[in-house]
């Protein structure tokens, strides 16, 4: 048993804790406003009042509607269980990674196809604009995990940030560093924040992520609310296996540094969304392109001095 | 043979020259032709089945406006393809008139006022544009946020907008019907909440129009007081917009800030009067409150705070240059469109057009001490912020500068009744903080309102908001649309 929640203690941590990092975000940002904002558990709160709902169902819509709050979630549950948080993750195998990414891009795709499904004019523009920055954003992540794979030389998530020890970061700091911005600011684009996507708005007409759900309610709205704090929590997890200190024989330690690093993670976002302003929709691909190359970067400075291990 | 008007002022009917229609054209025209505006203009029915055309012309560098009159059957060549800034004056006379203007491009209906045969709210045609990647977004009119119904229909190709119409009329309450036969127990009240963020505008121009008409002479500390309230409200308006563009770009701060800030002006309105928004202010023959020496040191205190925490919240917008970057070449209009389609108010000033009826036109506490016009050149998103942000400065120095040398006396001329001059016209304009504010009341043998019209700034600016959207990206209209900011009620009255 004992052994059981041991493997399974990453999954099931980020089961548990992950509406939290939203409403760390949010307390961030009524810090920097002036104001108190919504109580930290307000996503959970708000999980279980939807759970109680009913669900009401346009009749124009079919299965792909219904089936897509389902689909999302199951796929980033399944991608959970191969993501390490300071701990190894139940399942890893060479190449997991890209089944992870996939499986986010599956998640995508049924909300998507839920959104298309509607027929609604909104939905379908904010169908189209996740598609296009969704694309942009895979080119950034693959790179940057590319320069990872290089710098550790391993192939699964849970090796890799095992990897990442203080000894890795002295030898390729820089690839490191440019590592970490480029998934933070896809961390941004994927989990529909500032600078990108403006979670807050109720303006139909400039949402991304959002304008997709608007026809989900109850159980179905959870579902997506939860599969998006599990998304924020893999690509948080990911930020703190670049950022936070691995400690040698303490796995303590370890896990409650990459813990630090997810709120980190959660804070860094919130002080983002504070400061600046959203960018224009043209400007996104931009952003996100630029990220690409600096991911780029990292995996060209992974290259100097001949061949790594 | 020219009439002359100031503002405010009343003239009777029989001094207004009655050209014939063609003259009548001609001048209207050689006046925009000529870099004029069209203030106002309306149709009356005669008793004998006839119509009359009124019209008010503004002429670049004078300060009194010009109005005309003609007299017609049933319709009348129209002006709107010789003169697009009439474009919305002619519909609407065309739906509540009577009166066809013949070889207008589409007479669309305006407000869809509930008549036997006319067509239900939001029922009309719109404008199309076909193709493959073509496609068509409708908006409203129930919307997301607390605002007022109104419809959007844009014309898209991808992300970017081809065309955007706007459907408006929801809101359409009758209250220039009402106003016929008054002045009555209940005009104030509508003047009032013509556009309840503008209370104190329509109700100066109300109550200006009424003592032109009356011959009641309004005291100074009247005048000064209501400049007073009509700049405060300009504050908590302006101030409110500036948070309100930050919260659509997802700007936190100044978003958060101007949202407390405006609670603030609207508290020193309720210092002057109890109501946040200035209700039971303004009355004909002056204002219904004085302000003791206490309270005019309260608000000058409570003044001096604001325009601290105001300068500190609105510089964060200029110097961020993520907000610049999103305010910039937004919703461009040029300074000839907004001439030609006549467009008011800061979203003209923000082009480079110079105009401000605290200036062309002055009236009350403004004809001694006048504010600068704010103008911009750029006639973007950022221009029609920035323009705020310099109105807001010079209010508030113009606020603290009356409150300091308030004229003495009494705050109103005690007007036991209203009795008006028969058979008069009377024009009265303000600057709201939206733009020009027109009122214009005919009267009959009686001294009754006989036509009582009013055109508010958002009847003009509209269709600028349309233009600024065209070519540019959907997501951008939200941003756009605040920029303007345009009253629905006030459009549809």
């Amino acid at each position: 048993m004992k052994l059981v929640l041991q493997n399974l203690a990453a999954p099931l941590l980020g089961i548990l804790l992950a509406p939290l990092l939203p409403g760390i975000v949010n307390k961030v940002k009524a810090f920097f406003a002036g104001r108190r904002g919504p109580p930290l558990l307000q996503l959970y709160y708000d999980l279980f009042k939807l759970m109680s709902k009913g669900a009401v169902y346009s009749h124009t819509t079919s299965w792909l509607f219904r089936a897509g709050p389902v689909v999302s979630t199951a796929s980033v549950l399944t991608a959970l269980f191969f993501v390490p948080c300071g701990m190894r993750a139940p399942c890893s195998f060479p190449g997991d990674l890209l089944l992870v990414f996939y499986l986010l891009g599956l998640a995508r795709f049924f909300t998507v196809i839920a959104a298309m499904d509607t027929g609604s004019s909104f939905e379908g523009m904010g169908a189209s604009r996740e598609a296009q920055f969704s694309a942009f954003a895979e080119v950034g992540l693959f790179i940057a995990f590319a320069a990872l794979v290089r710098m550790t030389g391993q192939l699964s998530l849970s090796d890799i940030f095992e990897h990442v020890t203080p000894d890795l970061w002295r030898t390729h700091a820089p690839s490191l560093l440019l590592g970490a911005v480029v998934i933070m600011i896809i961390l941004l684009a994927e989990n529909s924040r500032i600078p990108v996507d403006d979670p807050n708005t109720h303006l139909e007409l400039t949402m991304i992520h959002e304008v997709m759900v608007l026809d989900h309610g109850g159980p179905d709205f959870a579902m997506i609310l939860y599969s998006s704090a599990l998304k924020l929590w893999l690509f948080a997890a990911w930020f703190a296996g670049v950022v936070a200190p691995r400690f040698e024989g303490s796995n303590a330690l370890t896990a409650a540094a990459t813990l630090g690093g997810m709120l980190l993670a959660a804070v860094l976002t919130g002080i983002i969304e504070s400061t600046m302003a959203r960018l224009r929709l043209l400007r996104v691909p931009q952003l996100l392109i630029g990220a690409a190359a600096l991911a780029f970067v990292a995996f060209l400075l992974t290259c100097r001095g001949g061949a790594q291990p | 043979m020219n009439t002359t008007l100031r503002n405010p002022e009343a003239i009777r009917l029989a001094d207004i020259p009655l050209l014939d229609i063609a003259t009548f054209r001609n001048r209207i025209l050689t006046a925009v032709a000529e870099g004029g505006r069209v203030n106002a203009l309306f149709c009356h029915e005669q008793e004998d089945q006839a119509h009359q055309l009124f019209a008010l012309l503004a002429h670049p560098g004078q300060n009194t406006l010009e109005g005309i009159a003609a007299r017609i059957g049933g319709e009348y060549p129209a002006l709107t393809p010789e003169c697009p800034q009439v474009h919305l004056f002619e519909r609407e006379m065309a739906e509540s008139g009577g009166v066809t203007p013949v070889g207008h491009p589409w007479l669309k209906p305006v407000r869809f006022p509930a008549r036997a045969g006319g067509p239900p709210v939001g029922h009309m045609d719109f404008y199309r544009v076909d193709g493959d990647e073509v496609h068509e977004v409708a908006v409203g009119p129930v919307h997301a946020g607390i605002i007022e119904p109104g419809h959007f229909r844009f014309q898209c190709h991808g992300e970017t907008v081809l065309h955007l119409e706007i459907s408006l009329g929801y809101q359409h309450r009758g209250v220039e019907r009402a106003l016929i036969g008054g002045p009555d127990i209940r005009t104030l009240h509508y003047m009032e909440t013509l556009a309840g963020d503008t209370t104190i505008g329509h109700t100066t121009a109300y109550c200006q129009l009424a003592e032109a008409l009356g011959g009641i002479r309004v005291p100074l500390r009247a005048e000064a007081l209501r400049a007073v309230a009509l700049e405060l409200e300009r504050l908590a308006n302006h101030t409110g917009d500036l948070g309100a563009l930050a919260a659509d770009i997802g700007f936190l701060p100044t978003s958060a800030y101007c949202g407390r800030i405006r609670g603030d002006f609207l508290n020193m309105s309720a210092l002057l009067c109890g109501s946040r928004f200035s209700r039971g202010l303004v009355r004909p023959g002056g204002v219904a409150f004085d302000l003791e020496p206490v309270r005019r040191a309260e608000l000058q205190k409570r003044l001096l705070a604001a325009q601290r925490d105001v300068t500190g919240a609105v510089t964060l917008l200029w110097s961020n240059p993520s907000v610049l970057a999103r305010f910039e070449d937004t919703g461009r209009l040029s300074a000839t469109q907004c001439r030609e389609l006549g467009l008011v108010g800061p979203a003209t000033r923000a082009a480079g057009v110079d105009q401000d009826v605290r200036a062309d036109l002055p009236h009350g506490f403004y004809r001694f001490f006048q504010i600068p016009a704010a103008a911009m050149t750029s006639g973007d998103v950022f221009g029609r912020a920035y323009v705020r942000w310099l109105e807001i400065q010079r209010s508030i120095e113009f606020i603290l500068n009356t409150l300091s040398a308030l004229p003495g006396g009494d705050v109103t001329a005690h007007p036991k009744t209203l009795k008006l001059q028969p058979e008069a016209l009377a024009v009265s304009l303000v600057e709201g903080w939206r733009g020009e504010i027109c009122h214009v009341a005919l009267t009959g043998p009686n001294g009754r309102f006989t036509r009582y019209k009013v055109f508010d700034a958002s009847f003009h600016n509209w269709l600028g908001l349309a233009l600024a959207m065209r070519a540019g990206q959907i997501s951008d209209f939200p941003l756009c649309n605040k920029s303007f900011n345009l009253s629905y009620c006030g459009f549809d009255l």
